[in-house]
This record gives structure tokens, C-alpha cells and sequence, in this order.
């Protein structure tokens, strides 16, 4: 084959991976400009201009409260998570002791737990202890999926850093936690980032759970929130509006995950997290 | 770079402190040893309250006549819920239970169907990707990124957006494939019985291609070039060599890609709840348990449901382990 045919060839392949990937999201940004009948043409290139859709999200409505609510339950659950995960990463990769290999297998077990098995004796257990309807029921249910993923991906971390760091604090008699807050933290700056943002991410985008312990319009995140926006009547689904929502909850996403991409990159293959 | 396989279980080398240092003075190994534990009980409390105790109360809740208004009222009924015989009597019968309910093997069916659709694509997909992604050009990391993009938009704003998208009357999607001729007439992707698995299909590869991509990459990265160069010296034509060499060498990396998308895509819920509501065509299991826990007031034949499909997924996983285990031991110490 020519190197002229091949070179094209590999080009093509090239713009379309790009436009599989972004065109979609290209298109709702498109839609959640366009207002009125606009909305009803199809256009492939922006014509419209007009901000209403955001306006009428942002203004009308309980959904700026959704997006507090989602950024509150992320940022605690990523605290919470990275907090009791330094500490248990520390135990598993740095010392040893008997059992530590069926503890990480355990681990990795559970973060492989299908979210439905537990719905049903976690939906007690929160009515039981009487956070259902609130943000709290989704900061203690998140930790299924966030504190597993955390644990394992710092495990990983540490144990690739060498001995040297932690020998002088050793000899000097230090404790072992202050060996984790003194030696380790300084150093694990990147990987905390990392995996904090992917714990983020998941929290923001869980949608089960948020569906099933939240009853409350104005106590409910931003998934359950765009899922069942709806409009005047059942036929009336409110694509302009539906789609500007759900490019505010988007783009912040976006922006982290282009900024850390190198990172998030790293962390995915390590920890294997979902999607 | 010694563990980039996603979920390769952290192997014991090089950590070993006490090993080295701290052998002779056994009080040190004391107290670290009391710290371990200590460190690890929060989060390991963590794990049990929010894990270990809800699983076990589900497979319960499995076992007995519990329902949503009155769950502190469950009693123990057996195996009822998954199996009963009803006699009629004079030899009359009939089978009842999840095993014998139709709507939960066509849940099975749905999502195995969609599992096996949807990850096969993606392996493929994710290959092409992954070894575009892996060769030099011009652009490269502006790719990358734009491959990123996907992976981060949250599952129930992609469904919405294909939803749209997938619009019988206003959709870009019916537009463009009646301009280039492919359907004559709008088709409702989401509605009809014909196309609705296949619109979220394509939703979910479309999401997830991406990290597939990324897994495999990270296995061709690990090829060291050498290789390459070798076989080009030997003049082995570029297909060969994709077939002989770079496939064998990714295939640990690309087992374990499927493995985690496999076991995903078999708990798929928000995807399939959010872009077809109530088709009995695209029902997952996980769909098929919500409804029971929370809509029907079944809350015990749901917790039924959600324990067979624990079942399948730990079966799963413990394959896994064992692979991800065997493959640790093969690569040596």
C-alpha cells in the first residue's frame, strides 16, 4: 500500500475517533442554546445563541440546591474516604503482618459488589437510623464503592515508594502515625489528587442509591435531578432545559479531568475503576 | 510501572521493613504490628457497616415474606421466595418463585444479551483505539483527551443526551442516517421493541469504549519497542507481527479489561432506567430488583433477585481473583 493511502487511512481513523468522542456532547451544548422552535430543527453547526435554557434552570426550580447537594455528599465522601484510606494503605503496603493478603483480597471484593445486593439491608439500615431523605444516607452508602477503590489505588502507591523514606523516622523512634503524617502525606500529594478526583467523580455521578434514598425534590443530587426533569405535561419533555442542566454538571467534570489527565490515567489502570 | 494492570493484586516485594531493619528489636515490631490493626480498623468498619451487614441482611430479607411497610414484621418462609410448590391437590400443581418467573429469566436474558453485545464491541472498539492512541503522530495528546471525554460525562447525562439524540421526531441521529441513506424513515430508538437493546448498546460503548482503550493502552505500553524493531528487521510484514507478537503480550491486560467491563455491565442499571423506562426488552436484573424492592412492594422477592445476581457476580469475581493470583505467580518475584 502507498504510504499516501496508509497516512490517510490512519488520518480518518484519527477524526473519527475525535468526532465519536466529543460529538455528542458537542450536540447538547448546541441544543441547550437554542430556544422556542429552534429547538425542533436539526442543526450540525451552531445558529443559536440564546441563554434561556440556562436561565431557566439556574432561576426556576430547586436544581442550583441539587448541584449544592451533590458538590456537599462528593467533598465529603472524597474527605472521609481519603482520610480512613491513607491510614489502612499504610497498614497493607508497609507492614507486615499475617492475613494482610486475604485483607486485600477482601477489599478488592467488595469494590466488585454489585450496588443492588446491598440495597435492600441498606435501605433498612438507613431507615433504621433515620437519614433517609437525607445527605447522610448517600455520604455513609458512598463509601462502598469510594473507600475500596481508595484503599487499593494508595496501596498500590506506597509500596512502590522505597525503604530509605520511612528507615530514618524509624530510628529516631517515631510513631507510626506520625510516620504516615510526617513522611508519607508530604510525598503523596499526586496520588491523593488523583485518586480523590476519581472518588469525586464517582460520587457525583451515583444514581441508585441517590434514586432510592432520597424522596425529597430539594434533598436530591444532580442525577436523580436531570433524570426525572419534566415538564408541564407527560408529552412536554423539556429537551432545552434537560440538556443545559446536564451541561452544568458536565463541564466541571471535564475541566478536572483534561487538567489531571496524565494522572486520572495512571490512577484508572491501577485501581481499574468504573466508568 | 511494575503493576499497571488495572486490579493486579499489590505483590510483597521491597517493603519489608521489619525484614531489614527492625527484626532484633521485637518491640517495635509490636507496636507496628498494633498499629496496623489499629489503622485498619476504621475502615475495615467502614467496609462491614456498609457492605458486609446490608449483603447479609439482603440474603435474609430473601428468605423471608418481608415487605416495604413492614420490614421489622419478616418472617422466615425458606426458600419460598426463589422456589415453591403449590399443590392443588389430586396431583394437580404449579411452580412458583424467581426461578420459575419469566420476567426475571427474560431479565437474565436481557442482560446477559447486553453484556456479552456490549463488551465484545468494546474489546474490539477499545483495540483499534488503543492502538491508534499508541502510535506517534502529530495531535497525539490532543486525542487523548477528546477520548477522556466520554469516560467523564456522568451515565445519566449520557443517556439523556442519546436519548435526545436518539429523538424519533427531532433526533440528529435519524437525520443523518436518512441523508446518507441507510433508513428511509424515522426510526424510535429508544421506544421500539426492535432497536431499544441496540440503542443502549450503543450508548454504553460509547461511554465506555474509552476506558477499555485506556486498559489496553497500558498494556501496549508495556511492549518494549525492541520487540517491534526485531521483527521489522526480520522484515515480518506489520499484520504478523500484531497477530504473533502484540496481541499475545496484551492479552493478560485485555482479560482483565473484560473482566472488570463483564462484571459492570452485568449490575447496569442507571443507563437502561433512564434511556428506555419500562421495556420489558432492555429489563437488567438490577432494574428487574429495584422495581420489585420500591415499586411492587415485592420487597422479599427483590431481595430474592438482588441475591441470585450477587451470586453470579462473586462467582465471577473469585474466577478473577484466581487469574489475577496465578498471573502474579507467574511473573515471579
Amino acid at each position: 500500500m502507498p504510504y499516501a493511502v496508509k497516512r490517510t487511512g490512519f488520518y480518518a481513523l484519527v477524526v473519527f475517533i475525535v468526532l465519536f468522542s466529543v460529538f455528542p456532547f458537542y450536540y447538547a451544548i448546541l441544543t441547550s442554546l437554542k430556544s422556542g422552535t429552534a429547538l425542533f430543527r436539526v442543526n450540525y453547526l451552531p445558529v443559536d445563541f440564546s441563554l434561556a435554557n440556562y436561565e431557566g434552570v439556574l432561576t426556576n426550580g430547586v436544581f442550583p440546591t441539587n448541584i449544592l447537594n451533590s458538590v456537599i455528599v462528593a467533598v465529603v465522601v472524597v474527605a472521609i474516604s481519603l482520610f480512613l484510606a491513607v491510614t489502612a494503605a499504610y497498614a497493607l503496603s508497609r507492614i507486615n503482618f499475617a492475613g494482610r493478603g486475604l485483607l486485600l483480597l477482601t477489599i478488592l471484593a467488595v469494590s466488585m459488589f454489585p450496588q443492588i445486593a446491598v440495597l435492600a439491608g441498606l435501605f433498612e439500615m438507613v431507615r433504621w437510623a433515620g437519614v433517609y431523605n437525607t445527605l447522610f444516607s448517600l455520604i455513609f452508602a458512598y463509601m462502598i464503592f469510594t473507600l475500596p477503590f481508595t484503599v487499593w489505588v494508595l496501596t498500590t502507591f506506597m509500596r512502590d515508594l522505597p525503604i530509605e523514606i520511612e528507615e530514618a523516622a524509624i530510628v529516631d523512634g517515631a510513631s507510626p502515625f506520625t510516620i504516615v503524617m510526617r513522611v508519607f502525606l508530604p510525598l503523596m500529594w499526586p496520588a491523593l489528587v488523583t485518586t480523590g478526583l476519581l472518588a469525586f467523580i464517582a460520587a457525583w455521578n451515583e444514581f441508585l442509591f441517590a434514586l432510592t434514598f432520597i424522596s425529597n425534590n430539594s434533598t436530591r443530587t444532580v442525577p436523580v435531578a436531570i433524570a426525572l426533569l419534566s415538564g408541564a405535561s407527560e408529552q412536554e419533555i423539556p429537551w432545552g432545559t434537560i440538556m443545559a442542566a446536564s451541561v452544568i454538571v458536565t463541564v466541571p467534570l471535564i475541566v478536572l479531568v483534561l487538567i489531571f489527565q496524565r494522572k486520572i490515567i495512571s490512577g484508572l489502570t491501577a485501581g481499574g475503576v468504573k466508568g | 510501572m511494575a503493576n499497571v494492570q488495572a486490579g493486579v493484586p499489590p505483590t510483597d516485594k521491597a517493603l519489608d521493613v521489619e525484614r531489614k531493619g527492625a527484626r532484633p528489636r521485637s518491640d517495635l515490631s509490636r507496636q507496628r504490628l498494633r498499629s496496623a490493626w489499629l489503622f485498619l480498623a476504621p475502615m475495615l468498619l467502614v467496609l462491614a457497616l456498609v457492605a458486609g451487614w446490608p449483603l447479609l441482611k439482603t440474603i435474609w430479607f430473601s428468605l423471608t415474606n418481608a415487605s416495604l411497610s413492614d420490614l421489622e414484621g419478616a418472617e422466615f418462609v425458606g426458600l419460598r421466595n426463589y422456589w415453591e410448590y403449590v399443590d392443588y391437590g389430586d396431583g394437580e400443581g404449579e411452580y412458583f418463585g424467581l426461578l420459575f418467573d419469566p420476567q426475571w429469566w427474560n431479565a437474565v436474558y436481557n442482560t446477559v444479551y447486553y453484556s456479552v453485545i456490549s463488551v465484545a464491541i468494546e474489546t474490539v472498539l477499545g483495540l483499534v483505539f488503543a492502538l491508534v492512541l499508541n502510535a506517534e503522530f502529530k495531535g497525539r495528546g490532543f486525542v487523548r483527551a477528546a477520548v477522556l471525554i466520554p469516560w467523564a460525562i456522568p451515565t445519566i447525562v449520557s443517556a439523556k443526551m442519546w436519548a435526545w439524540m436518539m429523538n424519533d421526531q427531532f433526533g440528529i441521529l435519524n437525520d443523518m442516517l436518512m441523508a446518507i441513506g441507510i433508513i428511509s424513515a424515522p426510526v424510535a430508538w429508544t421506544a421500539s421493541p426492535d432497536t431499544a437493546m441496540w440503542a443502549v448498546i450503543i450508548v454504553d460503548v460509547w461511554k465506555t469504549t474509552p476506558f477499555m482503550a485506556l486498559l489496553i493502552l497500558a498494556g501496549l505500553q508495556m511492549v518494549p519497542g525492541d520487540v517491534y524493531e526485531a521483527a521489522k528487521i526480520d522484515g515480518i510484514h506489520p499484520v504478523k507481527v500484531f497477530w504473533k507478537v502484540t496481541l499475545p503480550l496484551i492479552r493478560p491486560a485485555i482479560l482483565v479489561a473484560v473482566i472488570f467491563r463483564a462484571l459492570d455491565a452485568l449490575r447496569v442499571f442507571d443507563l437502561i432506567y433512564v434511556l428506555t423506562p419500562n421495556n420489558t426488552q432492555t429489563k437488567s436484573m438490577s432494574v428487574f430488583a429495584q422495581e420489585n424492592l420500591f415499586q411492587f412492594d415485592k420487597f422479599a422477592y427483590g431481595s430474592a433477585a438482588s441475591t441470585l445476581l450477587f451470586l453470579v457476580i462473586a462467582f465471577i469475581t473469585l474466577f478473577y481473583i484466581k487469574i489475577a493470583r496465578l498471573d502474579l505467580g507467574g511473573r515471579g518475584k
